[in-house]
């Protein structure tokens, strides 16, 4: 048993999980998406904020960046304990990287709710 | 045939070197890439490589054979190209030549706890199984830890202390499934962190260097629902 401090789960599997439901949440979004695209004669910016404007579409937002947030978390954390074996510069990275994506959620809330 | 071979030895050279050899091969002669190297012995009595049985069982002389990880003595050098480029098995340190510290492979093995644990009543005689049971230990018990699959794992390369590999998972495997072994939780728990299985990105380069056929890559993946199992 290995312990880990800044991965983001608390255990292999719970990471492993996560990695793969976050993908299938962004997968979904981008299907959607490239539907809204294809079925949209004209993209105006009232068809834009049309499509953000149901909750629906905000919470699916939401769902879709903080499965980005997490999906990118889980990998940079794994990609930087592979390759980067100075703990100097792997703690500077992660922490990087996790204020990246902390402050990137928080905007994004911002933005879909004061759409 | 050419063959070119890693040579080092920590007390003399200041860093490794290829040495080059020239060696007459008959056409269509079956010889094993270990006789050849055991010729070369004799030329050069300084070379130094492990082997024991010469005969694919006790795992002692893998090596990176032109890039890939095998045994030697099992690998025909009529299957090889011209020049054959030789070198210890990659990520282990080496002792000399071709003589790779094993202690890494080893700790990880010893890890998982490759024995039975039991904590039902000693039987009499032996402690039975059914022979559907017996079969699932097949495509597990056979690894002979030549460590030709955890040494082509870039993973283990990486994290050698944290992950234990294909070896020791497909050996983990061997006893999750034993239906003599009563401790799978535990063996579960001590599995269930970021390094030891979740490591495996499932590239298969040990299904693909294994000298006996296994798949530690399947057994990786029966280990990882195993554990959605007991997690969800």
């Amino acid at each position: 048993m290995v312990t880990t401090v800044t991965s983001l789960g608390r255990s292999g599997l719970h990471d492993w999980v996560l990695q793969r439901l976050s993908a299938v949440i962004m997968l979904a979004y981008v299907v959607y998406l490239g539907y809204f695209f294809a079925t949209t004669p004209e993209i105006t910016f009232a068809a834009w904020q049309g499509l953000f404007a149901s909750t629906f579409m905000k919470v699916f937002s939401f769902l879709t960046l903080l499965s980005v947030v997490m999906h990118a978390w889980i990998g940079l954390w794994i990609v930087s304990t592979d390759y980067m074996p100075k703990v100097s510069i792997r703690v500077a990275f992660q922490a990087i990287v996790i204020v990246i994506c902390l402050s990137l959620l928080v905007w994004g809330i911002q933005i879909l709710w004061s759409l | 045939m050419k063959f070119k071979i890693y040579r080092y030895n920590p007390e003399t050279d200041k860093k490794p070197y290829m040495q080059e050899f020239d060696i007459d091969i008959a056409e269509g002669s079956d010889k094993m890439l270990l006789d050849v190297l055991v010729d070369l012995k004799e030329q050069d009595p300084t070379l130094s490589f492990r082997r024991s049985c010469r005969e694919g069982v006790c795992g002692s002389d893998g090596l990176n054979i032109n890039g890939k990880n095998g045994l030697a003595c099992i690998t025909a050098v009529s299957s090889l190209k011209s020049p054959v480029v030789i070198r210890p098995l990659p990520g282990l340190p080496v002792i000399r030549d071709l003589v790779v510290d094993m202690a890494q492979f080893y700790k990880q093995y010893e890890k998982i706890k490759p024995y039975l644990i039991a904590d039902t009543e000693t039987p009499a005689k032996e402690r039975l199984q059914s022979p559907e049971d017996r079969e699932k230990l097949d495509g597990l018990y056979e690894c002979i830890l030549c460590a030709c699959c955890s040494t082509a794992c870039p993973s283990f390369w990486w994290n050698p202390d944290k992950f234990v590999g294909p070896s020791g998972l497909l050996q983990a495997y061997r006893f999750l499934v034993d239906s003599r072994d009563t401790h799978t939780e535990e063996r579960l728990a001590d599995l269930d962190d970021a390094y030891s299985v979740f490591r495996c990105r499932g590239i298969m380069n040990c299904v693909d260097v294994c000298p006996k056929g296994l798949n530690p890559t399947k057994a990786i993946g029966h280990i990882r629902s195993m554990l959605l199992k007991s997690g969800v």
